[in-house]
Order: C-alpha cells, then sequence, then structure tokens
C-alpha cells in the first residue's frame, strides 16, 4: 500500500481546489488539464513504459467520446452506462490497431505512422458517417441532472475527472509493480533480449495497448459529456493525439505522475500563449513544438526526471552508446 | 534419446545468394559443455540464432528433448528451458542488474518481489552482487558478458546457448569468467557454446564441432580438432597445414 500513498495525498490534496475557488475561468482549466492528463497517461502506459509511440490516441478518444455520446443521442442509454460502454469501445479499437500493427512486427516509427493512419481514417469516416452526424456533429441533449451525468456547476465533473485520473493512476501503478509491468518495460528497452527470456512480446504490447487504449477512451467519454458537443476534428483530431503524447513527454516519459505534471505545465503554456498572442491561430502549436524540442534535447526524461536528478545527484547514469545488432 | 539433448538435423539457411548454413549436423548430450567453433563468417550465429528461434532455417530440423522445435518462437523456446545470451550484449540499459536478471527470473515466479529476490541469488552467483542496485548501462563489457549470463541463467535454463560469453574481454577477465561457466554445468546445465577463445575452449569443452562455410567440418575432443588438418586449413588458408608439419623450422 506505502507505493499508493503518493497517489492518495495528491488526488486529496486535489480534491480540496473546488472549495478554495469557484471562478469558472479556472475550474475550466483545472478540468481540461485534468482530461489531458487521463488521455495522456493512457498513451503513458503504451508509449512511456512499453516505448510504443503512438501519434493516433485521438482513435480511441475519439471512440469514446463518440459511443457514449451516440448511445445517449440515438438510442437513448443512459450517459453512465454509456461512459463504460464508450471505454469498452475504445479498449477493442486499440486491440483491433494493436493486433494488426504488432502481427506485422511493426515497430517505432512504423508503429507511430501505422496509429497516425488509423486515427486519420477514423476522423475521415466520421466526418461524413450519418450516425456521428456528419459535418453537422452530435449534440448531446442538456439534461442537467446527475443520473444523466450533467451537473448544473463545474465542481462535480472536476472531481469526476480527478476521479479517473486518480483510477488511472492507481491502475498503472498497479501494472508498475506487477510482472506484466517488468515484461512491458524490458520490451521497451529491448525486444529481442525480452522475447530470449520467455516475453512473449505480442501478447504484452497488445495487453498495454487495450488498457491504454481504454484510459484514453474514458478522457473521449468525459470530454463528450462535459462538453455536449462532438464532432469530427474534435472527437478524432490531431490536437488531442498530440496533446496525449506531449503532455507524458514534457511530464516525464514513463513515470506515473509525468502525465499530470505534463498536462499541467502544457495547459497552462497554451493558456498563457493565448493571452499573450491574442489567440493567434496556430501559435500555440509552434510554442508546443519548440517545447517539445526543449523537452528531448534538454531533459529527455523530463520534469520528472529533472527533479530526480535534483533530488538524488549521485544517481547520475552515463549515457552509453546503444549498441544494436549488426 | 536420451543421450541427445539437442537434434540439430540438417539446418540450411539462406541470405538472398549466400547460403550462411548449409546442411549442418550435430547433436548436444545432456549434462555436457559442447562448444562450436570455426572462423568468421563461418555461419555460427546465424545457426544459434536458428536454434534460440530468432530465425526459420530454410531446410531442416531441431529436436530438444525428442520433440521437434522448429521455428518455435523465441518466448516458448524460454518455457521450455532453452536460454540464450547474445553475443553483442543487449542489456535492458535503462534499469539496474537486479531488474534485469528479475525479467529472466519472472517466468517461473510471477510475483514481483519473488523474482526481484531470485535476482540477487543469481547475481550472486555469476559475481555481479556488488553491482545490484546499479543501472545496467554502468556496467564494464565484463559486467555486461555476466549480466547476460545471469538473465539466462535466471530463467531456469536446461539447455543454455552462450553467443561469445568471453569476446571482448581481456585475459584476466576471462581467467575470471571461465569458472563462472564451469559452475554453471557443474549444475548440470547443458551448455552449448560458441567461442573463438580457444583456450576457454580447450579447457571447458568436452566436444567441440568446427563450422566453416556453414558446413560441419570437423568433431570431436578439443584436442583431436585442434590437430584437425582441415580445421587447420579452414583458419589459417588452403595449404596451411602442409606448411606447418613441414615447415616448422621456418617459424
Amino acid at each position: 500500500m506505502k507505493t499508493y500513498l503518493p497517489i492518495f495525498v495528491t488526488v486529496a490534496v486535489l480534491a480540496l481546489v473546488p472549495f478554495v475557488t469557484a471562478s469558472n475561468v479556472v475550474m475550466n482549466f483545472l478540468v481540461m488539464t485534468l482530461l489531458i492528463a487521463l488521455a495522456g497517461q493512457g498513451w503513458n502506459l503504451l508509449g512511456g513504459y512499453g516505448g510504443q509511440y503512438s501519434f493516433g490516441h485521438a482513435a480511441f478518444f475519439g471512440t469514446g467520446a463518440y459511443v457514449t455520446a451516440i448511445l445517449q443521442v440515438r438510442f437513448g442509454i443512459n450517459a453512465w452506462f454509456g461512459l463504460l460502454i464508450g471505454i469498452a469501445a475504445g479498449a477493442l479499437v486499440g486491440a483491433v490497431i494493436g493486433a494488426l500493427s504488432f502481427r506485422w512486427g511493426l515497430r517505432g516509427s512504423y508503429f507511430s505512422l501505422v496509429t497516425l493512419a488509423f486515427a486519420e481514417v477514423l476522423r475521415i469516416v466520421a466526418s461524413v458517417a450519418p450516425i456521428t452526424g456528419a459535418g453537422v456533429g452530435t449534440l448531446i441533449k442538456l439534461d442537467l441532472r446527475p443520473e444523466a451525468f450533467q451537473f448544473q456547476s463545474r465542481a462535480p465533473f472536476y472531481w469526476i475527472a480527478l476521479g479517473l485520473v486518480g483510477l488511472s493512476l492507481i491502475v498503472v501503478r498497479g501494472i508498475e509493480n506487477s510482472r506484466f509491468g517488468a515484461y512491458l518495460v524490458a520490451i521497451r528497452e529491448n525486444e529481442d533480449a525480452a522475447r530470449a527470456l520467455g516475453v512473449d512480446a505480442f501478447i504484452v504490447k497488445l495487453a498495454a495497448m487495450i488498457v491504454s487504449a481504454a484510459i484514453t477512451a474514458a478522457a473521449g467519454c468525459f470530454y463528450a459529456q462535459y462538453f455536449l458537443f462532438l464532432d469530427a476534428a474534435i472527437a478524432y483530431g490531431t490536437w488531442i493525439s498530440i496533446d496525449a503524447l506531449l503532455a507524458p513527454i514534457v511530464g516525464g516519459v514513463g513515470t506515473l505522475f509525468g502525465p499530470l505534471l505534463g498536462a499541467l505545465v502544457i495547459k497552462t503554456l497554451g493558456e498563457t500563449t493565448k493571452l499573450v498572442t491574442g489567440g493567434a491561430p496556430g501559435l500555440d502549436l509552434v510554442i508546443y513544438g519548440l517545447l517539445l524540442i526543449a523537452v528531448v534535447g534538454l531533459a529527455p526524461r523530463g520534469i520528472a526526471g529533472l527533479l530526480s536528478a535534483l533530488i538524488r545527484p549521485r544517481f547520475r547514469f552515463p549515457s552509453v552508446p546503444e549498441q544494436h545488432h549488426g | 534419446m536420451a543421450e541427445v539433448l539437442l537434434c540439430i538435423d540438417t539446418i540450411s539457411k539462406r541470405f538472398g545468394g549466400l547460403l550462411a548454413v548449409d546442411k549442418a549436423s550435430f547433436n548436444v548430450r545432456p549434462g555436457h559443455v559442447t562448444a562450436l567453433i570455426g572462423p568468421n563468417g563461418a555461419g555460427k550465429t546465424t545457426l544459434f540464432a536458428i536454434i534460440s528461434g530468432f530465425l526459420t532455417p530454410d531446410e531442416g530440423r531441431i529436436v530438444y528433448d525428442g520433440t521437434d522445435i522448429t521455428a518455435t518462437p523465441p518466448h516458448m523456446l524460454a518455457r521450455r528451458g532453452i536460454a540464450r545470451t547474445f553475443q553483442i550484449v543487449q542489456p535492458f540499459a535503462g534499469l539496474t542488474v537486479r531488474e534485469n536478471i528479475a525479467i529472466g527470473a519472472h517466468l517461473a515466479r510471477p510475483n514481483r518481489v519473488e523474482a526481484l529476490a531470485a535476482a540477487g541469488e543469481v547475481a550472486y552467483a555469476v559475481g555481479l552482487s556488488a553491482q545490484l542496485e546499479q543501472s545496467a548501462a554502468t556496467l564494464t563489457v565484463a559486467g555486461r558478458k555476466r549480466l547476460e549470463l545471469a538473465r539466462a541463467l535466471a530463467t531456469k535454463p536446461r539447455l543454455v546457448l552462450l553467443d561469445e560469453v568471453l569476446a571482448g574481454l581481456n585475459p584476466s577477465e576471462i581467467r575470471d569468467m571461465v569458472p563462472v561457466i564451469r559452475k554453471i554445468a557443474s549444475w548440470g546445465v547443458t551448455i552449448l557454446m560458441i567461442e573463438h577463445v580457444m583456450q576457454a575452449v580447450m579447457s571447458l569443452a568436452e566436444q567441440v564441432f568446427v563450422l566453416a562455410e556453414g558446413r560441419i567440418i570437423a568433431a570431436g575432443s578439443p584436442q583431436q580438432v585442434a590437430t584437425n588438418r582441415q580445421v587447420i586449413e579452414a583458419y589459417l588458408g588452403h595449404g596451411a597445414a602442409a606448411r606447418m608439419t613441414s615447415g616448422a623450422g621456418h617459424g
């Protein structure tokens, strides 16, 4: 239980925020931050721990969002139940994409590009398919009752988002402490060596992809309920693929709190940029790009890596050139 | 079949126009140390990759403990008790030595704490106790070779395939490493080793097979193989054996 203590402390402290401020601007900012942290934690499991860099986590986010919305709008299914189905649907999409890419042994940038392609295909399909509302989008009817997963004020949304983030932290910490987690990290470090030691790389990567997709899909479901509107560019847009990978990379790739930390940094930076530039289109992406270059170049293990290096300066590992198979 | 643990049966492997392994056949007896030697480019590592499931042969089959294991994926072989090391060491560089070895130990122990504890015992056996909590990236070449060995042993194998575990070590490091291999053999683990360091082959191996240009050209005890004319010619060039016997005075 000791290893879960930091999670409980973090969640408990963050849960107090709505008692300190009731400002809609602040709450909105924090909810979006938690949403990115959740989507990013999904990416972090597969990319950070497993070393499989996906450029298309929008595929899972969008699926979660659309399934939750469409079930309510077209089939009158309860939103809470829709949330569960949405998560399951996201996991299923993860299983399909994972099975196809890992079956054919796609590694490194090939895997990244295939995930990007899948997300784009889904975006295009969603922008023309009648069931998603095509170009018009899907609007969830306003129904401000907790039973319908809609709330008058922002605070309940904030607590639910925080709860989901807390749950994702517990899941990932549990994986960290398990054989599955150890195998996942071994595959990231050296897939062939892992296979020689009895690791079924296909199954481990596939399982990671499914859990990863489920976590990111949960963020999508939440998004649908929070904004009550979806279109293809929102649900399957590259913005969420980028945010989901940028948050953990900035915060500390393959670390438990990296996505949360990174989400806070990139959202703060994004909002500041908007204030300074008056919302000039695309400028926030320029800032993101520069940030990514800075992090990868100066602090490859992100903020969490920097912090642990400051706290334990004796544990500095010299970088050794990688040896590759001839 | 009790006398044969691993049977390599007319294995061939072709890479485009290059016939890397050409109908190679040999047997590994249980509880013995068998060495596979041969000049550079003879096809030893290719043959190892085939045995360990990383490559599939174009022809022939591998029989392990009475069952055909040809083209079985590496992780399944590991579960059947076949472990390997890599010639070019493949540490999990971002992990500590203990965590590295624990990946192997997890094969038999699903529990994380038990696997990490078992890793400590294996590290002791190969002389890595002092480096347990260090990052694998900080190890010297000799340390990394030991780590390769430790990870393979942690899977509790019946058969270990050692791909040049002594290559790149200096003479004193080799002197330290040879007893470790002898200790593993003394536990009853069958060892098949590829080795270039002849001094080690002579002192460790009971049976030696010589691979040249993809074919097994000689077999026997280390002494028999070392004096075999074909073997000398494979290493030193055509006519070398004759020059050595006739022209000893020139040297």
